[in-house]
Parts: structure tokens; sequence; C-alpha cells
């Protein structure tokens, strides 16, 4: 775009913390920390996901309306997988009513 | 006839059409115009291949015993409800009369990006040429809804190549999805406002987003059926561990949603057609507007309607059926605006206007009946029956084919160059509209009286209803033979179209000849009003 | 939007006919891209689902699958497609730049990174191959408790990382297409749309990767 050029810095920087954020990840991994493992290691995975999006990609400097799409479609994902696991985690409720 | 108007042209100049000749043109075309003719063609021979399934499946219901085994009968309906819904009903109006049209509308000169809308129509053919083949191999026998595990571990037909055909073919879908996004944004002409956009607009944009984001899902999920198929290992077969309504899940994440696909270009097009034939601008356009949009993003969040008997938890079944009520409403807000438009409008009887009633009564059945089926427990009784069949009979034959016509013929001038004969044109809908009500009204009762789908034969009581059905079938089928003939002849041997024979307002009518040259417009046009202006105008055109 | 009256011809040699200016085009490919993009993530988001779902129905035999998932190869796998992203990036800079050799270095740097990662997965499937892992006739399992569990979830690895893989060899045949354009002096009048475009597609790449890391390697990994 008619943007300007991004210093290779920041590339740089970026590229270094995704690096030790992939260190970070496969660390605490040998970690014991029970359901803690999952929300680090996908906290970590949104963080490293975002960096790319914003900077690699260049949605920082985006139109909104590219903003609007990328929202979209994440929220869109979201809707699949709520809404899936929406039958999923209620199947076994019927049981649990016992004043039926 | 021609001599009384003001626009009537006495040679005719460059064109789209006579532009350039030979096969390469029309092979190698990037117009759009060209494009959304070569989809035209295609899909008619998509709907006469899945017409044919439709009759044969109807002659064996003739009689209780039927002429077929359970066998051929099982791919009879399964070919027919493939190739009519991923074949036909999905590309119908947006691949053709939405190629055709969405850049006029706007005032842009193609689509976004040609090249890829005509690779969208090759995508199309081979997907067509793969379930073809296994059209001709023999068949397949899942239903159009390849449940698994019989799709994946039992069956012993071509599944994998039909699965593959949906698969190909949904990226047609999703590219024209993506050019018509990107066009409605960045290509409209200036003065072009979001709130000048013609409804057709508003429909393609809503029926894109859903191609754009349900399609991809569809194609992996034939893409993790197929797998299963070939490695006889996978996630859906619950002898390997996997999970059935895993599938089912899925496929409705796509399939409900796209039976939006199959109507909102339909709203889309009674909505010109409407006001053109009220000669009143849509009361509440806003209103239309967005709710193509409300229902675009609602009908991400029905699907598990289709889950109901399925063994999906009882609490996800009371939200889905909750949204499914809700899905309803945008719907019947266009039903009542476009009433409203009628109200005190100077209402014309021509034959897309026929069409557009035949559309608004249908599909309103076919919604209605949908909403007794979004009830858990009238669902329970009649899932798998006839009653099913009819309601979705309502909104996509009844609706989306109606639109169709209806659309075909109220855009007929702006495509061939030429007049169609009407009387012939009126004749053919009142037969449509009669021979479709008689062969599926008939079904709601059977189903509600415990008929179940799917089955080659059935018990004796229920012969007249079936009779009845088969009887309005054949009337059916000859009114969407007679426009065949009289449109094939009206395209050589009709009286040349004036620019604008129903003195419509929009873009392609107002600014652009007919048929429109290469780039649809000899000027950059400018737009000054809002869509639908036609108050004040008194000259009125007859045709016919 | 152009004011003028009559259509346009091209006034650019890339302005294809129908665009009023080159502004409107890059506009129009950027949206078309991401557009595309969003596509993918529904396309991959199918296959995030059934994992989810499995996960959550099987939680003991996806742990006890995880040990047989090499963390060491999928590790430096995560580091070389990132830095696969970044000399992408670079490329794009370069390229901004007008700075014919340095967009083909990276261009060509961006494609052997990607080749070491297809290598890499190579590797690994070459493991699974020996352990019987691959789903089908022949899967075998340690643990006959979990024989079909595991096999879902090595399906699901496949299918995943699979379908990542084919976006790889994409875009391995993009860059090829890029290096072979940026040669031949398409890219030096400073309209780079393509290398902007590609460059979008490879980090949605790395991006998936990101996430599949996590999941198919790591979670589970301490029980
Ligand atoms: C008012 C909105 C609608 C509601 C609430 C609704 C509801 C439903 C429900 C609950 C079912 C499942 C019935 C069963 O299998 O037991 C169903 C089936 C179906 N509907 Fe609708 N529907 C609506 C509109 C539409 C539209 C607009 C279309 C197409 C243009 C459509 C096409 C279908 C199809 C194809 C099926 C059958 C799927 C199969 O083969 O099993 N529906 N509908
Ligand atoms: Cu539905």
């Amino acid at each position: 775009m008619s943007h300007q050029v991004v210093p290779v810095k920041v590339y740089a920087a970026i590229f270094g913390a995704l690096l030790a954020l992939t260190a970070t990840t496969v660390a605490v991994s040998k970690l014991e920390l029970g359901e803690y493992n999952f929300i680090v290691a996908m906290t970590i995975a949104v963080i490293k996901g975002t960096l790319v999006v914003m900077f690699f990609m260049d949605v920082r400097r985006a139109s909104s309306m590219t903003k609007l799409f990328i929202g979209a479609g994440f929220f869109w994902l979201a809707i699949l997988l709520v809404f899936l696991l929406s039958d999923y985690l209620s199947r076994g409720w019927l049981l649990n009513i016992h004043w039926l | 006839m021609n001599a009384t108007l003001p626009f009537a042209q006495t040679e005719t100049p460059i064109n789209y059409l006579n532009a350039d000749y030979g096969w390469k043109s029309w092979l190698f075309a990037t117009d759009h115009k060209r494009i959304a003719l070569l989809y035209l063609f295609s899909i008619t021979a998509f709907f006469f291949v899945g017409g044919a399934f439709a009759v044969a499946m109807r002659i064996n219901l003739l009689t209780p015993e039927g002429i077929f085994s359970h066998d051929t009968y099982n791919k009879l309906f399964t070919m027919h409800g493939i190739i009519m819904v991923f074949f036909f009903l999905v590309p119908s109006i947006p691949a053709t009369l939405g190629n055709f049209l969405v850049p006029m509308m706007i005032g842009a000169r193609d689509l976004a990006f040609p090249r890829i809308n005509l690779l969208s129509w090759y995508i199309y053919i081979v997907g067509g040429i793969f379930t073809l083949t296994a059209v001709f191999q023999g068949g397949v026998d899942t239903g159009w809804t390849f449940y698994a595990p019989f799709s994946s571990s039992y069956s012993n037909t071509h599944v994998i190549l039909a699965a593959l055909g949906i698969f190909v073919s949904g990226f047609s879908s999703i590219l024209t999805g993506l050019n018509f996004i990107v066009t409605i944004h960045k290509m409209r002409a200036p003065g072009m406002t979001w709130n000048r956009l013609p409804l057709f607009i508003w429909g393609h944009y809503a029926t894109s987003l859903i191609q754009v984001l349900g399609t991809p899902v569809i194609a992996i999920t034939m893409v993790l059926l197929g797998l299963e198929r070939v490695l006889h290992a996978g996630i859906f077969d619950p002898t390997l561990g996997g999970d059935p309504i895993l599938f089912q899940h899925l496929f409705w994440f796509y399939s409900h949603p796209a039976v939006y696909i199959m109507i909102l270009p339909g709203m889309a097009v009674i909505s010109e057609i409407v006001a053109c034939f009220s000669r009143k601008a849509i009361f509440g356009y806003g209103f239309v507007a967005y709710s193509s949009i409300a229902i675009a993003v609602f009908s991400f969040i029905v699907w598990g309607h289709h889950l109901f008997v399925s063994g999906q938890s009882m609490y996800a079944s009371m939200v889905f059926s909750f949204f499914s009520f809700l899905v309803a409403i945008p719907s019947a807000i266009k039903v009542f605006n476009w009433t409203a438009t009628m109200y005190k409008g100077s209402i014309s009887y021509e034959t897309p206007m026929l069409y557009a009633f035949g559309f608004m009564g249908l599909f309103t059945i076919g919604g209605l009946t949908g909403l007794f089926l979004a009830t858990m427990a009238i669902d329970v009784h009649v899932t798998d029956t006839y009653f099913v069949i009819a309601h979705f009979h309502y909104v996509m034959v009844g609706g989306m084919v109606m639109a169709y016509m209806g659309g075909i013929h109220f855009w007929f001038p702006k495509i061939s160059g030429r007049l169609y004969p009407e009387g012939w044109a009126k004749f053919a809908a009142l037969l449509v509209f009669a021979g479709f009500n008689l062969t599926f009204f008939p079904q709601f009762i059977l189903g509600y009286q415990g008929m179940p789908r799917r089955y080659a034969h059935y018990p004796p009581e229920f012969q007249v209803l079936n009779v009845m059905s088969t009887a309005g079938a054949s009337i059916l089928a000859l009114g969407y033979l007679i426009p065949m003939i009289y449109l094939a002849w009206a395209w050589r041997y009709g009286p040349k179209s004036p620019q604008n024979p129903w003195n419509a307002k929009g873009l392609e009518w107002e600014q652009s000849p007919t048929p429109p040259p290469t780039f649809n417009f000899e000027h950059q046009p400018v737009v000054t009003e809002p869509a639908y202006n036609y108050s004040g105008e008194e000259q009125e055109v007859k045709l016919g | 939007m152009a004011d003028s009256e009559a259509i346009l011809a091209p006034q650019e040699p890339e302005l294809r006919h129908h665009f009023d200016d080159s502004a409107q085009q890059l506009e129009a490919s950027t949206l078309g891209m991401w557009v595309f993009l969003v596509t993918e993530v529904m396309f991959f988001g199918g296959m995030f689902g059934a994992y989810i779902v499995y996960r959550n129905m099987y939680p003991e035999a996806f742990a006890s699958t995880s040990h047989f998932m090499n963390v060491t190869i999928g590790a430096i796998n995560t580091g070389v497609l990132i830095f696969s992203s970044f000399t992408m990036v670079l490329a794009v800079r370069s390229a901004q730049l007008r700075q014919k050799k340095a967009l083909i270095a990276f261009l060509i740097l961006t494609l052997i990174l990607g080749c070491v990662f297809l290598s890499l997965k190579y590797v690994e499937y070459h493991e699974k191959w020996v352990d019987h892992h691959i789903p089908g006739p022949g899967f075998q399992y340690a643990d006959p408790r979990y024989f079909h569990q595991a096999q879902i979830l090595f399906y699901l690895y496949f299918a995943m990382t699979g379908m990542h893989a084919i976006h790889m060899i994409v875009g391995a045949g993009l860059l090829i297409t890029l290096i072979v354009m940026a040669a031949r002096n398409r890219f030096s009048s400073g309209w780079y749309t393509p290398v902007e475009m590609i460059g979008l597609y490879w980090h949605f790449v790395d991006i998936v990767w990101i996430f599949l890391f996590p999941l198919l390697y790591l979670i589970g990994h301490t029980q």
C-alpha cells in the first residue's frame, strides 16, 4: 500500500518475540499445571497469532473494512465451535435431573 | 409495437453478444455477462438431469408396489437431491442473473475478478463431471445428506466420486461469493451509496456471505468423510469410536445456511419485480435490506433443528429451536414489505409479476410449515415424512425456482435483446403454479398421515394422494418445458426489445443499452437518486 | 472512483480494464485476499471443531497419544515457519523499496525454509509409518484400551497437518511464481500486489501452524 515502509528493526523484534513465545510454550508444557496447561498454551498461541496478523500481515494499518472481515471470520469460527459444543457439553445433563 | 417506443433500435449496435464469435470467445470469456450465459446453459442442463430423476420417482410412486427396486429408488432420490441442490439451486440465481446483473446494477464494468469468475465456471463443470460420472457408473444411494456411517462404511456405491464433485463445486460457489463481495464493496459507481443499492444487490451480498463462510465447512466435511471411507478409519463411524452426529453437525452447519443461499437470491429478484410492476418504491427499504443480512447471520445458528431426533442433546435442541423461530422473522418482514409495496400500487400482471405472486404465496406456506418443523414436539411426529419434503419443496421450488423463472422473464429482454411471447409465458406461469400445488400440497397430508420419505413402496391407502402428486408433476414438467421452447425461439425470432421494455428503474435498464455492450455502459454512470424512484412516473408500457 | 465520463483505457501496464485506477484495483485485491483467508479459517475450523469434540470426549486417550508426538521436530518446525514469515515480510519490504536483488533473495530464502519445514514433516510422517500409527488397516497401538480412540487422534493429526502441508506446497508453488516474476522485472515499476497477497497467504499458513503445534503436540503432554 502507499504506507511507509516498516523498519527492519520492528520486524526483527516481532520475530524475536515469536521465537521466545515458542520457547516459552514448549517449556510450560513440561510443567504439571493441570487444566492450566491448556489455557497457557492457547493464550500463547493467540498472542503469537495476533502478532503475526498485526505486524507481519500489517492489519495494524489496514482499513476498518479489512478488520471487520477478519473479525467476522473469527466470529463465525466461534459460532461453529460454541454451538457444536453446546450439544456435546449438555448431552449428559438430562440424567442429572432428579426432580422429574 | 417497437415503433411506438421511444428507444426502439433499428439496427443492432455492437453488444456483448455480437462483439465476438466462435467457441473460444465463449469458453475463454471473462465478460461477466457471457459467463452468466455459460452458467445459464449448464445449470439448465443439470436441471433437466435432476428433473429426469424426479419424473422417474413420481412414476414409481404411482402404485404402492412401484416399478423400481429399493436400491434403484434410493439412487434416484439421491441423485435427484445432489444434482438439484448442489448443481442447480445453489448456483441458480447468483451465478446467472447475479453474475449478469450485479456489476450492471452498481454501475461497474465487470466483476472485480473476471478471470476468477471464469475459473469458477470451470470448477463448477469439473465438479459436475465428477458427480455425473458417479451417476453413470451406477449412482449413489446415501441421500443428498451423505449421513455417516452409511456413506462412509456401508454403502457400496460411488460415494467418493459424488462427494468429490460436491467438494470441487463448492469452490466455484465460494469464488462467486468472493467476487460479489469485493465487487459490491469496491466497484460501485459514483453516487451509488449503500442506501441506494437495489435490494437485488443486498440479497446477493447476504448470499455471498453465506457462500464464503459456510461452503468451506462442507468442503472439509466431505474430505473427512472421504478419508474415513478410504482408510476405514475415521471419526464418524461409531464402530470406529467416532460420533455420527458430528457429521450431521458439520453437514448442517453448511446446509442449513445453504437453504438460504437457495432463497435469498430469490427474494432479491422478487424485490425488483414487485417494485417494477407495482410502480412503487419498496416499502421499508431499510428493513428489507437489513433483513437479508439478518437472515445470513441467523441462518448459521439454527442448524441443529435437523438433529432433533438424531440424539442431539435436548438442551441444544431447545436453543436451536428458539433460533429457528427467530430466523423466520426477517423472512416474514420481507413478505410483509412486499405486500405493503403492492398496496395502492398500480399493479400490472405481466409474467414476472405472476411468478412473484406465486413466490410470495408458496414461500409463505413453506416458511410457516418450517415453523411447525422447528417445533420440537411436532418435528418428532413428522420428521422424515413427506411433510418435510413438502416443506422444502414449497420454499425451494415454490420459492426459489419461481423467483428464478420470474427473473429470467424479467431480464430476458436485457439479456437477449428480444421480447418473449407474453401470452405463452403467462400460460406457462399458471401451469407451473397449478402443477406445483397439485404436486406438493398432497404431500403435506401424506406426511402428516405418516408416509415416510425415501421409500420405494407405500401402503395402498396413500395411493390417491400419490397419484394426485404425480399428475401435478406432469403439469409442472410441462410448465417448465414450454418456457424452454418459447424462450429459445424468442432468442432468435422474438421482436427486438427496446432499451427498457418494462420502463423499470435501475442502472441496468436506464443507463445501459439493450443488450449491453461488453463494458456495460457507454458512459460512466452516476447515481443521483435512491433505488426504485418510481414515484411521479406516468407512462406505462404494456407488453404482449 | 474516477469522475471521468468515458470508459477508461488502462493507463498503467498492470491496470485491468474494468478498474478505474490502480488504487481501486489494489483495494479490491486486498479485500479479495482477506475474504479468501476467511474461508480458509472456516475450512480449518471444521477440523478444529472435530478435534475439540474428540479431545473433550476421550481425554485419557488423547493424553496417551500425545506421547507419540515428536515435540522436538514440532518445535523446530514452528521456529522454521516463523523464520519464513520473517523472511517473507522482508521480501515484501524489499518489493516496496524496489530492491530486486533483495526481493529475490528473501523469496528464495522463504522457499528454502518452507522446504525445510516440509522435509521435517516428512521425517515425522515416516516415524509414524514405522510405528504403524497411520490410521487405516495397518494401524497398531500399544495400549489396546485406546485403539479406536487413538486412531481418531492420529486421523485428525494427519488430516490437519496434511491439509496444512498441502497449503505449504501450494505456497511454495506461488513463491516460485513470484521469484520468476521478480527475475523478469515484473515488480520494477513499484507494483508488487502479488508479493503482498502471497505474503498474506504465507502468514496465514504460519498462523494455522501456530495453533496446530500446541493443540497436537503440547497439550496433554504432562499427564
Ligand atoms: C422460516 C424458516 C425455516 C424454518 C424455521 C425451517 C425449518 C426446518 C426444519 C426444522 C427442518 C427439519 C425437518 C426434519 O428433518 O424433521 C427443515 C428441513 C428442510 N428445510 Fe427448512 N426451514 C425454513 C426455511 C427453509 C428454506 C428457506 C429452505 C430452502 C430454500 C428450506 C429447506 C429445507 C430443506 C432442504 C430441508 C430438508 C433437509 C433434509 O433433506 O432432510 N427451509 N426446515
Ligand atoms: Cu434447516
